[in-house]
């Protein structure tokens, strides 16, 4: 073995051994959330630390949604139906105009792309203040409404959809034409069906964002029956009395169904925020 | 009109039909929730608007002047430059060399990514918790404490010490470790599409592997993905505003200090009072602002020249 040999063998191994590390660092949040969500109070606090519970308390789960001073329950079921109506609405409405603007030709499509995408600049944070504005003159304060309509309108989602159906094969239209199907039809019988990849990625985005989003939900879901999953763990946070074992059960709980997202779809929300980020 | 004319004419028209029906629902969509909200709050800004959506006194540029010399207005900016002095250079540090190691590990690599990239399925809410109860909770039985604790230090106040200021480190590391996996998966992508032959070339010439090779291919290759992934950061950064609320916020409220634009936007808009004027104000000019900045960064790196 030569000298040089030895020194690249080195180095990958200090690489392995880095890369194992950090992953294990990069574990600990999630240690934490179950060590802890399934301690008692008082092991949480002890001044020794204990790496797990010797007797895991599951009561903790049933104590959190036996609690009655935050309704844990309904805030879950309020996130679960915000993020799937959101996913449900914001995908044909962003995949039919990103295929407009890609493949029907019309002379002003260009000025209404740059509309599209120059909201894109405009950070929608900086937004919350006038479309707070304009859903409480509305009347949709502490509304599935307010929480879902004004968040169905994502311009990277267009964005995306319009980038891959630029590249869409144009076979597959003219021969849906041939046969004679119309636009519509087309579209939803010949399209749709060779693009599931794309329509999974924005989906399963769309999805995890419209879980985890906080400041929207927090300025309108005022009441606490609008409490999305977030707002409610937030309130928990910030309050006076705070049930710490609580606590992390119910944020453990609450990642539950994304983990199980992140892990089914794990492939799609790559390609999802590979094209959404460049190009 | 003549005979052929017809027939074109009738083809675009029946185009234009189709471009608003495929476009139209989306663009109205956007226009009433995006750009009406924009204009609205443009025309708040120079009324007196408190507790009023449809206010009838007009102060002309007084919410403006009120808001350009408040100081808590001017520490929320400052807030939010210290705060991207700190997390754009590290998280960009930080993923890229992710993404290089990941992109050059032979074993486990589909491991590795997973397990970086898992953070980003957590909320802001649900890391900020993590941190402020159990990694850097104040009190002796924190994670951070209890590590301090076996190698003999005393236990800090991590969040509520101001000086020296160590709730930056807090603040800091949530995002970064949030953030960090998903910026590695733009790098790794960017990566995969760097010609092997550019690699063969330079090791012909004899480019030694390692720094060389990273200065000379690998960084400039990377050149439009840095890019994107700097402008993301910084708007991302500019965003900034569930883990500040969450770290930092208890039932006393939020303290003076830390307060980024859009937490300061928050109490300020929505708090007691409700000044919509006075903080529509300051959503314009925080837009003026990220756009200016936003700009001039894509003109400085160079965005749109393209990557030959």
């Amino acid at each position: 073995m030569t000298k040089e040999d030895a020194v690249v063998r080195v180095g990958r191994a200090l690489r392995l051994v880095l890369l194992i590390a950090l992953a294990v660092l990069f574990l600990v949040p999630f240690y934490l959330l179950v060590r802890n969500g399934l301690s008692s109070e008082q092991d949480i606090t002890a001044p020794e630390w204990t790496f797990f519970p010797s007797k895991p308390r599951w009561g903790n789960i049933t104590e959190l949604f036996d609690d009655t001073s935050v309704p844990f329950a309904r805030s879950l079921l309020n996130s679960a139906l915000i993020a799937v109506a959101t996913t449900l609405g914001t995908l044909p409405l962003a995949s039919l105009a990103g295929y407009g603007l890609a493949r029907v030709p019309y002379r002003h499509a260009d000025k209404v792309c740059y509309a599209v995408l120059g909201t894109l600049l405009v950070p929608a944070a900086v937004t919350f203040v006038p479309s707070f504005v304009l859903v409480s003159s509305l009347g949709w304060i502490s509304t599935c409404r307010g929480l879902i309509v004004p968040t169905l309108f994502p311009a990277f989602a267009c964005f995306v959809f319009r980038q891959y159906f630029l590249g869409f094969p144009a076979e597959l239209e003219d021969a849906a034409q041939v046969d004679g199907l119309g636009q519509w039809r087309t579209y939803w019988l010949v399209v749709v069906p060779n693009a599931r990849p794309v329509f999974a990625a924005v989906g399963t985005i769309v999805f995890v964002g419209a879980w985890n989003s906080f400041l929207w939900p927090l300025v309108i879901g005022q009441d606490r029956n609008a409490w999305t999953v977030q707002v409610a763990l937030a309130s928990f946070t910030t309050s006076q009395v705070v049930r710490v074992h609580e606590l992390f059960v119910a944020a453990a709980v609450s990642i539950l169904p994304l983990l199980v997202v992140f892990l089914c779809f794990q492939r799609w929300i790559v390609a999802g925020v590979e094209r959404s980020g460049i190009d | 009109m003549t005979a052929d004319a017809g027939p074109a004419r009738r083809r675009a028209r029946s185009r234009t039909r189709w471009f608003w029906i495929f476009v139209g629902p989306f663009a109205l969509g956007l226009g009433l929730f995006t750009y009406l909200p924009l204009l609205w709050s443009i025309a708040l800004s120079f009324f007196d608007a408190h507790n009023t959506v449809t206010p009838t006194d007009f102060v002309g540029l007084d919410n403006y002047t009120a808001m350009l010399s408040d100081d808590a207005f001017l520490d929320s900016l400052r807030t939010f430059l210290v705060f991207t002095a700190f997390i754009v250079p590290t998280t960009y540090a930080f993923s890229l060399s992710l993404a290089l190691m990941v992109n050059r590990v032979r074993r486990a690599r589909a491991f590795f990514r997973s397990v970086f990239f898992l953070p980003a399925a957590c909320s802001y809410v649900v890391a900020a918790l993590v941190w402020k109860m159990s990694v850097f909770s104040g009190v002796r039985f924190g994670l951070a404490n209890t590590v301090l604790g076996w190698s003999g230090g005393d236990p800090v106040a991590w969040l509520s010490v101001t000086d020296p200021p160590w709730y930056w480190l807090v603040i800091v590391t949530v995002r970064l470790w949030l953030q960090a996996g998903f910026f590695m998966i733009l790098f790794l992508a960017g990566l995969q599409r760097i010609d092997p032959a550019l690699y063969e070339a330079a090791a012909v010439d004899g480019a030694r592997p390692g720094r060389q090779v990273l200065r000379h291919i690998t960084l400039p290759q990377l050149r439009a993905t840095s890019v994107a992934v700097v402008l993301l950061l910084v708007i991302n950064a500019f965003q900034a505003f569930d883990e500040f609320y969450n770290l930092l916020s208890d039932a006393r409220g939020y303290p003076p200090y830390a307060r980024p634009p859009l937490v300061y936007l928050y109490y300020t808009a929505l708090g007691q009072g409700q000044n919509l004027g006075l903080g529509s104000a300051g959503a314009v000019i925080l837009s003026l602002v990220i756009a200016v900045v936003t700009v001039g960064q894509a003109r400085r790196l160079g965005l749109g020249r393209r990557e030959r």
